[in-house]
Protein backbone atom coordinates (compact mmCIF):
# COMPACT_ATOMS: atom_id res chain seq x y z
CA UNK A 1 0.00 0.00 0.00
CA UNK A 2 1.79 3.64 -0.84
CA UNK A 3 1.10 6.09 1.71
CA UNK A 4 -0.55 9.22 0.90
CA UNK A 5 -2.56 11.74 2.46
CA UNK A 6 -5.09 9.92 0.34
CA UNK A 7 -4.53 6.50 1.79
CA UNK A 8 -4.63 8.43 5.39
CA UNK A 9 -7.60 10.10 4.82
CA UNK A 10 -9.38 6.71 3.80
CA UNK A 11 -8.29 5.22 6.87
CA UNK A 12 -9.24 7.41 9.14
CA UNK A 13 -12.63 6.89 7.77
CA UNK A 14 -12.39 3.50 8.61
CA UNK A 15 -11.25 3.47 12.06
CA UNK A 16 -7.48 2.81 10.63
CA UNK A 17 -8.10 -0.82 10.79
CA UNK A 18 -7.22 -1.39 6.99
CA UNK A 19 -3.44 -0.52 7.39
CA UNK A 20 -1.16 -3.66 5.94
CA UNK A 21 1.96 -4.89 7.84
CA UNK A 22 4.84 -2.49 6.66
CA UNK A 23 7.13 -5.36 5.81
CA UNK A 24 6.48 -9.13 5.51
CA UNK A 25 7.50 -11.83 7.88
CA UNK A 26 8.68 -15.00 6.34
CA UNK A 27 9.71 -18.15 6.76
CA UNK A 28 13.67 -18.18 6.21
CA UNK A 29 14.17 -20.15 2.48
CA UNK A 30 16.25 -23.18 2.45
CA UNK A 31 18.70 -20.72 -0.16
CA UNK A 32 19.34 -17.16 -1.05
CA UNK A 33 21.57 -15.24 -3.23
CA UNK A 34 22.57 -12.88 -0.79
CA UNK A 35 22.65 -13.21 3.33
CA UNK A 36 22.91 -9.56 4.92
CA UNK A 37 23.50 -10.13 8.65
CA UNK A 38 22.30 -7.48 10.52
CA UNK A 39 19.27 -5.89 10.57
CA UNK A 40 20.34 -2.45 11.48
CA UNK A 41 19.84 0.62 9.09
CA UNK A 42 22.91 -0.27 7.43
CA UNK A 43 21.39 -3.86 6.80
CA UNK A 44 18.33 -3.37 5.80
CA UNK A 45 19.55 -0.15 3.40
CA UNK A 46 22.14 -2.67 1.35
CA UNK A 47 19.30 -5.07 1.19
CA UNK A 48 17.00 -2.04 -0.47
CA UNK A 49 19.96 -1.00 -2.83
CA UNK A 50 20.86 -4.76 -4.06
CA UNK A 51 17.35 -5.07 -4.81
CA UNK A 52 16.73 -1.55 -6.20
CA UNK A 53 19.56 -0.98 -7.83
CA UNK A 54 21.17 -4.27 -8.87
CA UNK A 55 18.38 -6.52 -9.51
CA UNK A 56 18.95 -8.86 -7.26
CA UNK A 57 16.39 -9.46 -4.57
CA UNK A 58 16.33 -13.23 -3.45
CA UNK A 59 17.69 -11.73 -0.58
CA UNK A 60 17.08 -12.42 3.67
CA UNK A 61 18.62 -9.72 6.32
CA UNK A 62 18.98 -12.27 9.79
CA UNK A 63 18.69 -9.86 12.39
CA UNK A 64 19.33 -11.70 16.34
CA UNK A 65 16.91 -9.34 17.78
CA UNK A 66 14.24 -6.84 16.04
CA UNK A 67 15.26 -4.36 13.68
CA UNK A 68 16.67 -0.94 14.69
CA UNK A 69 17.12 -2.49 17.78
CA UNK A 70 20.86 -1.65 17.70
CA UNK A 71 22.87 1.88 17.35
CA UNK A 72 20.22 2.36 15.00
CA UNK A 73 17.55 2.87 17.53
CA UNK A 74 20.03 4.18 20.24
CA UNK A 75 21.58 6.67 18.38
CA UNK A 76 20.86 10.91 18.48
CA UNK A 77 20.16 10.97 14.98
CA UNK A 78 22.72 13.76 13.93
CA UNK A 79 23.17 14.05 10.13
CA UNK A 80 26.28 15.91 8.57
CA UNK A 81 28.75 15.60 5.53
CA UNK A 82 31.19 18.32 7.38
CA UNK A 83 34.61 15.60 6.53
CA UNK A 84 37.99 17.02 5.67
CA UNK A 85 39.69 14.55 4.06
CA UNK A 86 38.11 13.56 0.73
CA UNK A 87 37.43 9.58 0.57
CA UNK A 88 35.74 10.49 3.69
CA UNK A 89 33.94 13.94 2.51
CA UNK A 90 32.35 12.58 -0.80
CA UNK A 91 31.30 9.15 0.61
CA UNK A 92 29.28 11.41 3.22
CA UNK A 93 28.22 13.97 1.15
CA UNK A 94 26.45 10.94 -1.32
CA UNK A 95 24.59 10.03 2.02
CA UNK A 96 23.51 13.44 2.69
CA UNK A 97 22.41 13.79 -1.18
CA UNK A 98 20.52 10.39 -0.60
CA UNK A 99 19.02 11.59 3.00
CA UNK A 100 17.42 14.91 1.44
CA UNK A 101 15.12 12.56 -0.93
CA UNK A 102 14.69 9.81 1.32
CA UNK A 103 11.21 9.87 2.11
CA UNK A 104 10.18 10.66 -1.60
CA UNK A 105 12.30 7.57 -2.48
CA UNK A 106 10.78 5.27 0.59
CA UNK A 107 7.73 6.42 0.33
CA UNK A 108 8.18 6.79 4.33
CA UNK A 109 8.09 10.01 6.27
CA UNK A 110 11.42 9.21 7.77
CA UNK A 111 11.64 13.22 9.05
CA UNK A 112 14.70 14.48 7.80
CA UNK A 113 15.12 18.03 9.02
CA UNK A 114 18.43 19.93 7.39
CA UNK A 115 18.24 21.97 11.20
CA UNK A 116 21.53 22.68 10.86
CA UNK A 117 24.84 21.23 12.65
CA UNK A 118 27.08 23.91 14.37
CA UNK A 119 30.60 22.99 15.43
CA UNK A 120 31.89 25.63 18.66
CA UNK A 121 35.51 26.72 18.02
CA UNK A 122 36.77 28.04 21.89
CA UNK A 123 39.96 28.84 21.33
CA UNK A 124 42.10 30.60 17.85
CA UNK A 125 43.59 27.08 17.19
CA UNK A 126 40.61 25.48 17.04
CA UNK A 127 39.26 28.64 14.87
CA UNK A 128 41.94 28.43 12.65
CA UNK A 129 41.68 24.24 12.09
CA UNK A 130 37.86 25.09 11.27
CA UNK A 131 38.79 27.37 8.84
CA UNK A 132 40.66 24.53 6.98
CA UNK A 133 38.31 21.71 7.75
CA UNK A 134 35.39 24.44 6.12
CA UNK A 135 37.42 25.47 3.00
CA UNK A 136 38.11 22.01 2.09
CA UNK A 137 34.18 21.16 2.65
CA UNK A 138 34.43 24.12 -0.32
CA UNK A 139 36.65 22.68 -2.15
CA UNK A 140 34.43 19.51 -2.11
CA UNK A 141 31.48 21.32 -3.24
CA UNK A 142 30.23 20.60 0.57
CA UNK A 143 28.39 23.94 2.14
CA UNK A 144 29.98 25.36 5.04
CA UNK A 145 29.95 28.61 6.87
CA UNK A 146 31.77 30.20 9.32
CA UNK A 147 29.55 32.55 12.20
CA UNK A 148 30.94 34.81 14.41
CA UNK A 149 29.91 34.87 18.03
CA UNK A 150 27.48 37.46 17.46
CA UNK A 151 25.61 35.53 14.50
CA UNK A 152 25.76 32.55 16.56
CA UNK A 153 24.09 34.75 19.94
CA UNK A 154 21.17 35.72 17.56
CA UNK A 155 21.00 31.66 16.38
CA UNK A 156 20.41 30.26 19.14
CA UNK A 157 19.15 33.04 22.50
CA UNK A 158 19.63 30.54 25.11
CA UNK A 159 23.39 29.48 24.38
CA UNK A 160 25.65 31.66 26.50
CA UNK A 161 27.87 33.73 24.22
CA UNK A 162 29.15 36.08 26.94
CA UNK A 163 32.78 36.04 28.11
CA UNK A 164 31.41 34.28 31.27
CA UNK A 165 32.38 30.30 30.11
CA UNK A 166 35.64 29.20 30.97
CA UNK A 167 36.03 28.97 27.62
CA UNK A 168 34.09 31.39 25.74
CA UNK A 169 32.69 31.12 22.39
CA UNK A 170 34.70 32.54 19.41
CA UNK A 171 32.77 31.68 16.08
CA UNK A 172 31.32 27.85 14.61
CA UNK A 173 31.68 26.18 11.68
CA UNK A 174 28.06 25.88 10.17
CA UNK A 175 26.72 22.68 7.79
CA UNK A 176 22.81 23.97 6.96
CA UNK A 177 22.14 21.09 4.74
CA UNK A 178 22.77 19.08 7.92
CA UNK A 179 20.17 18.13 10.75
CA UNK A 180 18.69 14.99 12.18
CA UNK A 181 15.69 12.18 11.51
CA UNK A 182 13.73 10.15 13.25
CA UNK A 183 16.24 6.85 13.49
CA UNK A 184 13.60 4.24 13.98
CA UNK A 185 11.61 5.20 10.88
CA UNK A 186 14.45 4.82 8.86
CA UNK A 187 15.27 1.00 9.81
CA UNK A 188 11.02 0.46 8.85
CA UNK A 189 11.22 2.63 6.04
CA UNK A 190 14.24 0.36 4.35
CA UNK A 191 12.63 -2.36 5.98
CA UNK A 192 9.11 -1.54 4.25
CA UNK A 193 10.77 -0.41 0.75
CA UNK A 194 13.02 -3.48 0.69
CA UNK A 195 10.14 -5.82 1.64
CA UNK A 196 7.84 -4.56 -1.25
CA UNK A 197 10.76 -5.49 -3.56
CA UNK A 198 11.37 -9.32 -2.36
CA UNK A 199 13.49 -8.94 0.72
CA UNK A 200 12.98 -11.20 3.75
CA UNK A 201 13.22 -9.66 6.71
CA UNK A 202 14.01 -12.25 9.84
CA UNK A 203 13.92 -10.89 12.83
CA UNK A 204 15.05 -13.06 15.93
CA UNK A 205 17.22 -15.52 14.09
CA UNK A 206 20.97 -15.05 15.49
CA UNK A 207 23.69 -15.90 13.22
CA UNK A 208 25.69 -18.26 15.36
CA UNK A 209 28.40 -19.75 12.59
CA UNK A 210 29.47 -20.08 9.11
CA UNK A 211 29.34 -23.47 6.62
CA UNK A 212 32.68 -23.12 4.45
CA UNK A 213 34.19 -24.61 1.78
CA UNK A 214 37.43 -23.76 0.67
CA UNK A 215 37.49 -19.98 0.45
CA UNK A 216 34.05 -19.58 0.12
CA UNK A 217 31.14 -19.04 2.74
CA UNK A 218 27.79 -21.73 1.39
CA UNK A 219 25.78 -20.92 4.68
CA UNK A 220 24.78 -19.53 7.80
CA UNK A 221 24.31 -21.24 10.78
CA UNK A 222 21.53 -19.07 12.99
CA UNK A 223 19.59 -20.01 16.10
CA UNK A 224 16.94 -20.63 13.31
CA UNK A 225 18.38 -23.47 11.43
CA UNK A 226 21.12 -23.37 8.10
CA UNK A 227 20.92 -20.83 5.47
CA UNK A 228 22.41 -21.25 2.42
CA UNK A 229 23.90 -18.38 1.25
CA UNK A 230 25.21 -17.68 -2.34
CA UNK A 231 27.28 -14.31 -0.74
CA UNK A 232 27.36 -13.01 2.62
CA UNK A 233 27.74 -9.47 3.85
CA UNK A 234 27.75 -8.15 7.55
CA UNK A 235 26.83 -4.84 8.90
CA UNK A 236 26.71 -5.52 12.76
CA UNK A 237 28.13 -2.57 14.08
CA UNK A 238 29.69 -3.05 17.93
CA UNK A 239 29.67 -6.87 16.66
CA UNK A 240 31.46 -7.10 13.77
CA UNK A 241 34.43 -8.62 15.70
CA UNK A 242 32.53 -11.33 17.20
CA UNK A 243 30.82 -12.45 13.73
CA UNK A 244 34.10 -11.66 11.52
CA UNK A 245 35.63 -14.00 13.85
CA UNK A 246 33.43 -16.69 12.83
CA UNK A 247 35.22 -17.04 9.84
CA UNK A 248 38.71 -16.12 11.26
CA UNK A 249 39.17 -13.00 10.38
CA UNK A 250 40.87 -10.32 13.01
CA UNK A 251 39.56 -6.97 12.88
CA UNK A 252 41.19 -3.29 13.76
CA UNK A 253 38.05 -2.79 15.35
CA UNK A 254 37.57 -2.44 19.31
CA UNK A 255 34.09 -2.37 20.34
CA UNK A 256 32.89 0.83 23.16
CA UNK A 257 30.48 2.15 25.06
CA UNK A 258 28.55 5.27 23.90
CA UNK A 259 25.66 6.88 25.79
CA UNK A 260 23.53 9.26 25.06
CA UNK A 261 20.45 10.98 27.14
CA UNK A 262 17.21 12.98 26.56
CA UNK A 263 15.83 15.38 29.11
CA UNK A 264 11.76 15.73 29.95
CA UNK A 265 10.11 17.03 27.00
CA UNK A 266 10.43 21.41 27.23
CA UNK A 267 8.89 23.79 24.60
CA UNK A 268 10.68 24.56 21.51
CA UNK A 269 14.41 26.17 22.53
CA UNK A 270 16.43 24.74 19.86
CA UNK A 271 15.90 24.65 16.54
CA UNK A 272 19.68 23.54 15.35
CA UNK A 273 22.21 20.56 16.47
CA UNK A 274 24.91 22.23 18.55
CA UNK A 275 28.29 20.72 19.48
CA UNK A 276 30.80 22.06 22.14
CA UNK A 277 34.01 22.34 21.36
CA UNK A 278 36.33 22.44 24.55
CA UNK A 279 35.33 19.44 25.82
CA UNK A 280 32.42 16.56 24.50
CA UNK A 281 29.28 17.69 24.20
CA UNK A 282 26.40 17.68 21.51
CA UNK A 283 22.07 18.45 21.73
CA UNK A 284 19.56 18.73 19.77
CA UNK A 285 16.31 19.03 20.53
CA UNK A 286 13.60 16.27 19.26
CA UNK A 287 10.39 16.96 17.67
CA UNK A 288 8.74 15.99 21.00
CA UNK A 289 10.12 18.73 23.04
CA UNK A 290 13.04 16.54 24.18
CA UNK A 291 16.73 17.79 24.08
CA UNK A 292 18.78 14.77 22.98
CA UNK A 293 22.34 14.72 24.36
CA UNK A 294 25.03 12.80 24.20
CA UNK A 295 29.16 13.43 25.22
CA UNK A 296 32.53 11.20 24.91
CA UNK A 297 32.37 7.77 24.54
CA UNK A 298 33.36 5.94 27.88
CA UNK A 299 36.84 5.16 27.08
CA UNK A 300 37.55 1.44 27.85
CA UNK A 301 36.23 -1.79 25.43
CA UNK A 302 32.82 -2.85 26.59
CA UNK A 303 30.32 -5.48 25.42
CA UNK A 304 27.58 -4.11 28.16
CA UNK A 305 24.94 -1.82 26.12
CA UNK A 306 25.12 0.71 29.31
CA UNK A 307 27.29 3.47 30.69
CA UNK A 308 29.13 4.71 33.62
CA UNK A 309 28.61 7.72 35.19
CA UNK A 310 31.45 9.84 35.25
CA UNK A 311 31.28 10.34 31.51
CA UNK A 312 27.74 11.87 32.16
CA UNK A 313 28.48 14.09 34.56
CA UNK A 314 31.34 15.42 32.53
CA UNK A 315 29.18 15.72 29.39
CA UNK A 316 26.17 17.50 31.63
CA UNK A 317 29.00 20.08 33.25
CA UNK A 318 29.81 20.68 29.69
CA UNK A 319 26.11 21.51 28.85
CA UNK A 320 25.19 23.36 31.50
CA UNK A 321 28.31 25.46 30.22
CA UNK A 322 26.98 26.18 27.39
CA UNK A 323 23.20 26.67 28.55
CA UNK A 324 22.66 27.87 32.01
CA UNK A 325 18.71 27.45 31.19
CA UNK A 326 19.07 23.86 31.52
CA UNK A 327 20.66 23.35 35.15
CA UNK A 328 17.20 22.79 37.01
CA UNK A 329 16.16 20.23 33.80
CA UNK A 330 15.27 16.99 34.72
CA UNK A 331 16.83 13.92 33.31
CA UNK A 332 13.89 11.62 31.51
CA UNK A 333 16.31 8.19 30.06
CA UNK A 334 19.64 7.64 29.51
CA UNK A 335 20.98 4.27 27.68
CA UNK A 336 24.00 3.18 25.61
CA UNK A 337 24.92 1.26 22.38
CA UNK A 338 28.21 -0.29 21.87
CA UNK A 339 29.97 1.29 18.59
CA UNK A 340 32.81 -0.51 16.36
CA UNK A 341 35.71 1.79 16.57
CA UNK A 342 38.13 1.25 14.27
CA UNK A 343 41.87 2.26 14.65
CA UNK A 344 41.55 4.79 12.02
CA UNK A 345 38.37 6.46 13.05
CA UNK A 346 37.13 5.34 9.22
CA UNK A 347 34.42 2.85 8.31
CA UNK A 348 35.55 -0.42 6.68
CA UNK A 349 33.30 -1.12 3.09
CA UNK A 350 34.90 -3.99 1.69
CA UNK A 351 35.83 -7.41 0.55
CA UNK A 352 37.64 -9.52 2.81
CA UNK A 353 40.30 -12.23 2.14
CA UNK A 354 37.13 -14.62 2.10
CA UNK A 355 35.94 -15.24 -1.62
CA UNK A 356 31.88 -14.21 -1.23
CA UNK A 357 32.40 -12.54 2.07
CA UNK A 358 31.66 -9.34 2.58
CA UNK A 359 32.48 -6.38 5.69
CA UNK A 360 30.20 -3.48 6.68
CA UNK A 361 31.49 -2.03 9.88
CA UNK A 362 34.04 0.12 11.73
CA UNK A 363 31.37 3.50 11.92
CA UNK A 364 32.53 4.62 14.94
CA UNK A 365 29.82 6.84 16.47
CA UNK A 366 28.97 8.21 13.12
CA UNK A 367 27.57 5.49 11.41
CA UNK A 368 23.70 6.78 11.74
CA UNK A 369 24.26 9.87 8.85
CA UNK A 370 26.27 7.22 6.85
CA UNK A 371 22.91 5.01 6.42
CA UNK A 372 21.67 5.29 2.73
CA UNK A 373 25.30 5.46 0.97
CA UNK A 374 26.65 2.90 2.70
CA UNK A 375 23.92 0.18 1.75
CA UNK A 376 24.20 2.57 -1.81
CA UNK A 377 28.29 1.18 -1.89
CA UNK A 378 28.17 -1.79 -0.09
CA UNK A 379 25.33 -2.86 -2.33
CA UNK A 380 27.28 -1.97 -5.26
CA UNK A 381 30.80 -4.01 -3.65
CA UNK A 382 28.70 -7.20 -3.12
CA UNK A 383 26.59 -7.05 -6.32
CA UNK A 384 29.45 -6.44 -8.87
CA UNK A 385 32.16 -7.91 -6.42
CA UNK A 386 34.07 -4.98 -6.48
CA UNK A 387 34.07 -1.37 -4.39
CA UNK A 388 32.02 1.25 -5.44
CA UNK A 389 33.98 4.85 -6.54
CA UNK A 390 33.15 6.05 -3.44
CA UNK A 391 34.19 3.02 -0.88
CA UNK A 392 37.27 2.16 -2.79
CA UNK A 393 39.60 3.80 -0.04
CA UNK A 394 37.28 1.92 2.71
CA UNK A 395 39.31 -1.31 2.12
CA UNK A 396 40.35 -3.71 5.30
CA UNK A 397 43.99 -3.91 4.03
CA UNK A 398 44.69 0.16 3.79
CA UNK A 399 45.73 -0.64 7.72
CA UNK A 400 48.63 -3.04 6.14
CA UNK A 401 49.89 -0.56 3.62
CA UNK A 402 49.36 2.63 5.49
CA UNK A 403 46.58 3.93 3.74
CA UNK A 404 44.70 5.14 6.67
CA UNK A 405 41.96 7.60 6.92
CA UNK A 406 42.32 9.15 10.05
CA UNK A 407 39.97 12.21 9.21
CA UNK A 408 41.47 13.58 13.56
CA UNK A 409 44.92 12.77 12.85
CA UNK A 410 44.43 11.02 16.29
CA UNK A 411 46.62 7.99 15.61
CA UNK A 412 45.99 3.91 16.00
CA UNK A 413 44.65 3.99 19.44
CA UNK A 414 40.55 3.55 18.52
CA UNK A 415 38.90 5.37 21.87
CA UNK A 416 40.93 8.90 20.45
CA UNK A 417 38.78 9.13 17.21
CA UNK B 1 31.83 4.56 40.38
CA UNK B 2 33.41 1.02 40.07
CA UNK B 3 36.98 0.72 41.35
CA UNK B 4 39.91 -1.16 40.45
CA UNK B 5 42.51 -2.42 43.28
CA UNK B 6 45.41 -0.80 42.12
CA UNK B 7 48.51 -3.44 43.32
CA UNK B 8 50.41 -0.08 44.94
CA UNK B 9 48.10 1.57 46.16
CA UNK B 10 44.72 -0.01 46.95
CA UNK B 11 40.92 0.28 45.89
CA UNK B 12 40.82 3.24 43.54
CA UNK B 13 38.09 4.91 41.43
CA UNK B 14 38.19 4.10 37.98
CA UNK B 15 37.90 7.11 36.64
CA UNK B 16 41.89 7.51 38.17
CA UNK B 17 43.08 5.00 35.71
CA UNK B 18 43.06 5.44 31.53
CA UNK B 19 43.10 2.70 29.32
CA UNK B 20 45.81 1.33 27.31
CA UNK B 21 45.31 -1.39 24.86
CA UNK B 22 45.00 -5.26 24.89
CA UNK B 23 47.60 -6.73 26.49
CA UNK B 24 49.70 -8.79 23.97
CA UNK B 25 53.31 -9.46 23.53
CA UNK B 26 55.22 -6.45 22.82
CA UNK B 27 57.21 -7.23 18.62
CA UNK B 28 60.90 -7.47 19.24
CA UNK B 29 62.32 -3.91 17.41
CA UNK B 30 63.60 -5.70 14.24
CA UNK B 31 60.41 -7.85 13.74
CA UNK B 32 58.98 -7.87 10.66
CA UNK B 33 56.89 -5.11 9.11
CA UNK B 34 53.25 -7.48 8.92
CA UNK B 35 54.31 -8.84 12.74
CA UNK B 36 54.23 -4.63 13.85
CA UNK B 37 50.74 -4.73 11.76
CA UNK B 38 49.23 -7.20 13.58
CA UNK B 39 50.54 -5.36 17.09
CA UNK B 40 49.20 -2.14 15.68
CA UNK B 41 45.77 -2.55 14.01
CA UNK B 42 44.53 -5.95 15.17
CA UNK B 43 42.53 -6.66 18.06
CA UNK B 44 40.85 -10.35 19.34
CA UNK B 45 38.18 -7.56 20.96
CA UNK B 46 36.16 -10.30 22.56
CA UNK B 47 32.95 -10.27 24.17
CA UNK B 48 33.96 -11.58 27.76
CA UNK B 49 36.97 -11.73 29.81
CA UNK B 50 40.05 -9.51 28.28
CA UNK B 51 43.62 -8.82 29.03
CA UNK B 52 44.02 -5.32 28.87
CA UNK B 53 46.89 -2.91 29.59
CA UNK B 54 45.89 0.35 32.19
CA UNK B 55 47.92 3.10 33.55
CA UNK B 56 47.04 4.66 36.92
CA UNK B 57 48.02 7.55 35.98
CA UNK B 58 46.19 9.65 38.45
CA UNK B 59 47.55 7.55 41.03
CA UNK B 60 51.31 5.62 41.22
CA UNK B 61 51.29 5.98 37.39
CA UNK B 62 52.39 2.60 37.20
CA UNK B 63 50.77 0.49 34.31
CA UNK B 64 48.66 -2.52 35.05
CA UNK B 65 47.50 -5.35 33.55
CA UNK B 66 43.99 -6.10 34.41
CA UNK B 67 41.49 -8.99 33.29
CA UNK B 68 38.26 -7.76 32.59
CA UNK B 69 34.75 -8.96 31.71
CA UNK B 70 33.82 -6.32 28.16
CA UNK B 71 30.26 -7.99 29.20
CA UNK B 72 29.56 -7.38 32.56
CA UNK B 73 32.66 -4.76 34.10
CA UNK B 74 33.83 -7.14 36.39
CA UNK B 75 37.58 -7.30 37.52
CA UNK B 76 38.74 -10.96 37.09
CA UNK B 77 42.46 -10.44 37.87
CA UNK B 78 45.17 -7.22 38.02
CA UNK B 79 48.67 -7.05 38.86
CA UNK B 80 51.14 -4.95 37.78
CA UNK B 81 52.09 -4.93 33.86
CA UNK B 82 55.82 -5.39 34.85
CA UNK B 83 56.90 -6.61 38.44
CA UNK B 84 59.30 -4.57 40.12
CA UNK B 85 61.84 -7.48 39.95
CA UNK B 86 62.02 -7.06 36.22
CA UNK B 87 62.85 -3.87 35.96
CA UNK B 88 66.64 -2.35 35.64
C1 LIG C 1 24.35 6.76 21.86
C2 LIG C 1 24.68 6.78 20.40
C3 LIG C 1 24.63 7.98 19.69
C4 LIG C 1 24.94 8.02 18.34
N1 LIG C 1 24.79 9.20 17.67
C5 LIG C 1 24.98 9.25 16.33
C6 LIG C 1 24.71 10.45 15.62
O1 LIG C 1 24.28 11.45 16.19
N2 LIG C 1 24.92 10.46 14.28
C7 LIG C 1 25.38 9.37 13.62
O2 LIG C 1 25.58 9.46 12.42
N3 LIG C 1 25.63 8.21 14.27
C8 LIG C 1 25.43 8.11 15.61
N4 LIG C 1 25.66 6.94 16.29
C9 LIG C 1 26.21 5.79 15.55
C10 LIG C 1 25.14 5.05 14.77
O3 LIG C 1 24.06 4.75 15.62
C11 LIG C 1 25.69 3.74 14.22
O4 LIG C 1 26.95 3.92 13.61
C12 LIG C 1 24.75 3.18 13.15
O5 LIG C 1 23.42 3.21 13.59
C13 LIG C 1 25.15 1.77 12.82
O6 LIG C 1 24.15 1.16 12.06
P1 LIG C 1 24.26 -0.37 11.76
O7 LIG C 1 23.10 -0.73 10.93
O8 LIG C 1 25.63 -0.64 11.25
O9 LIG C 1 24.22 -1.04 13.22
P2 LIG C 1 23.03 -1.46 14.20
O10 LIG C 1 21.86 -0.57 14.09
O11 LIG C 1 23.64 -1.67 15.53
O12 LIG C 1 22.59 -2.83 13.58
C14 LIG C 1 23.35 -4.02 13.70
C15 LIG C 1 22.39 -5.14 13.97
O13 LIG C 1 23.09 -6.37 13.92
C16 LIG C 1 22.46 -7.26 14.80
N5 LIG C 1 23.37 -8.37 15.09
C17 LIG C 1 24.52 -8.36 15.79
N6 LIG C 1 25.05 -9.60 15.86
C18 LIG C 1 24.22 -10.41 15.16
C19 LIG C 1 24.23 -11.80 14.86
N7 LIG C 1 25.21 -12.62 15.31
N8 LIG C 1 23.21 -12.31 14.13
C20 LIG C 1 22.20 -11.51 13.68
N9 LIG C 1 22.15 -10.18 13.93
C21 LIG C 1 23.14 -9.64 14.66
C22 LIG C 1 22.17 -6.37 16.01
O14 LIG C 1 21.14 -6.93 16.81
C23 LIG C 1 21.77 -5.06 15.37
O15 LIG C 1 20.38 -4.88 15.24
C24 LIG C 1 25.35 6.85 17.66
C25 LIG C 1 25.40 5.66 18.35
C26 LIG C 1 25.04 5.60 19.71
C27 LIG C 1 25.06 4.29 20.43
ZN1 LIG D 1 48.42 2.74 41.69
Amino acid sequence: MRYSIFSLVRQAFAGHRGWDEAWRTPEPKKQYDVVIVGGGGHGLATAYYLAKNHGVSNVAVLEKGYIGGGNTGRNTTIVRSNYMLDDNAHFYEWSLKLWHQLSTDLNYNTMFSPRGVLNLAHTEGQRDQYFRRGNRMLLNGIDAEWMTREDIARFIPHLDCSDNPRFPILGGLMQRRGGTARHDAVAWGYARAASALGVDIIQNCEVQGFAREGNRVVAVETSRGRIGAGKVGIAVAGNSGRVAGMVGLKLPIETHVLQAFVSEPLKPMLDTVVTYGAGHFYMSQSDKGELVMGGDLDFYPSYAQKGNIPILEEAVAAGLQMFPILSRVRMMRHWGGVMDMTLDGSPIIAKTPIDNFYLNGGWCYGGFKATPASGWVFAHTIAHDAPHELNRAHTLERFETGHVIDDKGAGPVAQWH
Amino acid sequence: MQQFTCPYCGPRDQSEFTYGREATSVPALDASAAEWQRFVYERDNPAGPHAEWWHHNHGCRQWLEIVRDTLTHEVLAIRAARPPEDRG
